[in-house]
């Protein structure tokens, strides 16, 4: 093709992938991780050990399910505070079920189908009645446990099946745990998602400009009403790990787990404005606040200092990009 | 020869890509009312808000009394005695009208407070003085829109401003409502105010304007008493160009049917739209900013639902409840709004051109890269598309190239009808001709366009047939043979045929 033809050849891409892959914020989420894994390696004698990095993977099971889902809503420029609520009622009903002597595979089917209808109540609200999605959320936040403390009270829920707990406590093999298999296993449905299907494309599309997506044929409000549905099914699927770990229920169940899910999603390099971010960097930051927490807690650092911890670090990650910017606008 | 108030002299001002204004004279005098004539696009707002310490001219002089003043800010505008009243008033509904009429001037007390007993008497004073039968002391938000206007005018009469702009100021009345404007203005200019009065209607102006300066293109191409001035001479002033655009010659070869529509109708922006578009036709959509022209488009679109009439698309029933119906039934929306509504900023070109075609560039719903670069590589460089590559980021092109990846999308979408809302606005001279030469390639190869312009020469230059449509009805469709463009400003505005002299 010479200079002088009528139509110009474009190429595909001018950057190197290989080069713009190590510099990007994934690659900083794994020197992290491997940092603290060294720094708790040395603070206690107890953490390298096989049953202590297993113990480790419990910390971050459950939210990080929900933070796989809660990704693609952020990204679309959306956002479901009510994830720990769903929790409390799916659990709830549940240990309701139990109540009237339901087994194994009905209480499965209550807790995933409780979260599941609760995620697409909070979708109707948003696409159906155009409410915006944090208020509705925090609405949908009180209602939820509200319920559950309605049908509770102060009372407990206890005697859940053996064959119901392995969800929780079981392994599959030696010391990997069947939340830990089970979250591999999303972790690669999401990332699918997100990344290979039409599906994820619409969602960058609607996270980035949902007008110009809408005046593109994108079908805005079906794709952001299966989002809060997908949320919904893995708020109802960490309720049932998380039923069966603890072996009883309380409404006072999950409490603060939508901070820590959300906490990962934007660590993860997910644009708290929507239109970017990926599965590989909210695995990594599920990892790290896993790896942060258990760290402290081998060391008898109170829960309270915890989550000060985890507020802190939500609010760097928020700053930092920004911060980023400013500075390189000052130098230009 | 009285001197003028206000003299604007050798105003130039440029945007980035776009010559807004060059160098425009503009005198004001006072006790007489300016009207300001020109087409959508020609710098009229530009001035407006230069005059008003919104905009700073690149070069030229405001003299205000003879002396020359630079206006830095909108406060420093309405120091030297220069307000405006604009389309849509800018006051605030929460507020009483006294506080409304007394905002940012307000009197003072010995302690350096509002006196708020002063403050309301001059208020009702000011009111009754225009016979407004106002209570200074209603919340603004109770008043109806033509009574906001009194409100303004108030405003303007208590900062002691000798220039007031009413930039269209009767778009939103009734014509009860313009008669008691009237009445208003004329008191202004008894009361020794200039006036510059911007309208598009031509009865408006002729009522209470005493003089005329017409703009074109940033220019100042015209100006004297409106009373010696017939209108076709002050049309013909709008409308002519300095620079003749070339347009793709072509003949069109006009087929069946494709689009019809009937009775299309809407609460509030349109009533009783039929038109149809033929095989291979440029139909063309005329009229003022606010004719309803984009929401007839926009229903036909499915971003709005109509509350009446019937379409049919190649002889099937057509009512699309989203965008994504009418892209599959084969209709396609190039949006006035590009950056808004067309390109998603933020993606790369590839993503953008193949968002509507990802049915058929992926198989079983998992992406397939490779065919999205080959769908967007095949209508990008058709279209003659300036990137360094496929996988720059739209929000790094000029806008002509943010329009051509916008029809670049719809054109590998393969539909019938393609809609395109004000296609070359904003756009440079280059790539307007790229655009143009394209419609003219889609139509010889059989599609059907729509094409909502505001451009007389672009509308003249490219349609087959005219639309032209007036406060949401269609007035006229015309055949584009020898037409003037004196008759489309006229159906437009509303002008009654005059006979030439």
């Amino acid at each position: 093709m010479t200079e002088t033809s009528l139509h110009r050849r474009l190429p595909d891409r001018l950057d190197n992938p290989l080069k713009s892959g190590l510099l990007s914020w994934e690659m900083l989420l794994v020197l992290v991780a491997v940092a603290i894994f060294v720094a708790n390696s040395f603070a206690s004698p107890y953490f390298l050990n096989a049953w202590s990095l297993s113990d480790l993977t419990f910390n971050f099971t459950e939210k990080a399910l929900i933070a796989l889902a809660m990704a693609l809503l952020i990204i679309a420029g959306e956002i479901d505070l009510s994830v720990a609520s769903i929790i409390a009622l799916a659990s709830t009903l549940m240990g309701l079920a139990l109540q009237f002597g339901a087994d194994t595979p009905v209480l499965v089917a209550i807790g995933v189908g409780v979260g599941i209808a609760c995620g697409a109540f909070n979708g109707f609200l948003v696409t159906g009645l155009k409410l915006p999605s944090i208020v509705v959320t925090i609405g949908t936040m009180s209602l939820f446990r509200g319920i559950a403390f309605i049908i509770l009270g102060d009372q407990s829920y206890k005697g859940y099946p053996a064959s119901f707990a392995w969800f929780g406590q079981g392994y599959v093999w030696w010391v990997i745990s069947f939340e830990l298999v089970l979250f591999a296993i999303f972790a690669v449905i999401y990332w699918v998602l997100l990344h290979r299907t039409n599906f994820g494309r619409r969602v960058f599309a609607i996270g980035n400009n949902p007008v110009a997506a809408q005046f593109s044929g994108v079908r805005v409000d079906r794709i952001k009403f299966v989002l809060f549905c997908l949320t919904g099914l893995m708020s109802g699927v960490a309720a049932v790990l998380l039923t069966a770990r603890l072996g009883s229920t309380r409404p006072s169940i999950a409490q603060g787990f939508e901070l820590d899910a959300i906490t990962m999603v934007v660590l993860g390099g997910v644009s708290i404005l929507g239109g970017a971010g990926s599965i590989l960097g909210v695995v990594l930051a599920a990892l790290i606040i896993g790896l942060v927490t258990f760290g402290l807690g081998l060391l008898n650092v109170p829960g309270i200092v915890m989550s000060i911890f985890t507020g802190a670090l939500l609010i760097v990650v928020i700053a930092l990009p920004i911060l980023w910017t400013m500075m390189r606008e000052r130098r230009a | 020869m009285i001197d003028p108030i206000l003299t604007l002299t050798g105003i130039s001002k440029s945007f980035p890509g776009v010559r807004a204004l060059h160098e425009v004279s503009l005198e004001l005098y006072a006790g007489e009312v300016t009207a300001l004539i020109g087409e959508n696009g020609a710098g009229k707002s530009t001035l407006v808000k230069t005059m008003t310490g919104i905009y700073q001219p690149d070069s030229g002089e405001i003299r205000m009394g003879g002396k020359v003043v630079t206006l830095p800010t909108a406060h420093s505008a309405s120091d030297v005695g220069i307000t405006a009243i604009h389309q849509e008033t800018v006051l605030f509904d929460e507020l009483s009208v006294a506080e409304n009429i007394y905002l940012g001037h307000a009197p003072k007390n010995r302690f350096g407070l509002i006196d708020w007993k002063t403050m309301r008497r001059e208020a009702q004073a000011t009111l009754d003085s225009m016979a407004a039968g106002i209570d200074a002391d209603m919340p603004l938000k109770e008043l109806g829109i033509a009574k906001k206007h009194l409100v303004a005018v108030a405003r303007a009469l208590s900062v002691d401003a000798q220039v007031v702009i009413m930039d269209e100021p009767t778009a939103a009345l009734s014509q009860k409502e313009i008669e008691e404007l009237y009445v208003l203005v004329d008191l202004l200019k008894q009361d020794g105010k200039a006036i510059l009065f911007i309208s598009h209607k031509f009865d408006e102006i002729y009522r209470i304007a005493d003089r005329y300066t017409v703009f074109r293109d940033g220019e100042m191409v015209g100006k004297g008493f409106i009373k010696q001035t017939p209108q076709s001479e002050i049309v013909k002033l709008m409308v002519g160009r300095s620079v003749d655009q070339i347009f793709p010659p072509r003949h069109a070869m006009v087929g069946e049917r494709v689009l019809d529509v009937s009775g299309l109708s809407h609460p509030t922006e349109f009533r009783d739209v039929s038109f149809s578009v033929r095989r291979g036709e440029i139909l063309g959509f005329y009229g003022l900013v606010g004719a309803g022209r984009s929401e007839v488009m926009q229903a036909v679109f499915g971003l709005t639902r109509p509350s009446a009439g019937t379409m049919t698309l190649a002889g099937r029933p057509l009512s699309p409840r989203s965008p994504a119906d009418a892209v599959e039934a084969g209709i396609v929306y190039v949006p006035e709004e590009r950056g808004k509504q067309g390109v998603i900023t933020g993606e790369p070109i590839v993503v953008n051109v193949s968002l509507p075609s990802l049915k058929r560039t992926s198989r079983s719903g998992f992406l397939r890269m490779a065919e999205e670069f080959r769908l967007a590589r095949t209508f990008t460089e058709r279209l003659d598309l300036r990137a360094s590559s496929l996988s720059q980021n739209v929000s790094t092109l000029s806008g002509g190239n943010q329009q051509k990846v916008v029809i670049a999308k719809w054109l590998a979408t393969d539909p019938k009808v393609i809609i395109l809302d004000e296609p070359t606005k904003g756009i440079d001279i280059g790539s307007k001709a790229a655009v143009h030469e394209f419609m003219a390639e889609l139509v010889a190869q059989g599609l059907s366009v729509i094409m909502v312009s505001s451009e007389l020469p672009e509308i003249l230059g490219m349609s087959d047939r005219i639309v032209v449509m007036r406060e949401g009805l269609v007035v006229e469709t015309l055949d584009n043979v020898d037409l003037a463009p004196e008759t489309l400003v006229r159906l437009a505005a509303g002008i009654a045929e005059e006979r030439a002299a």
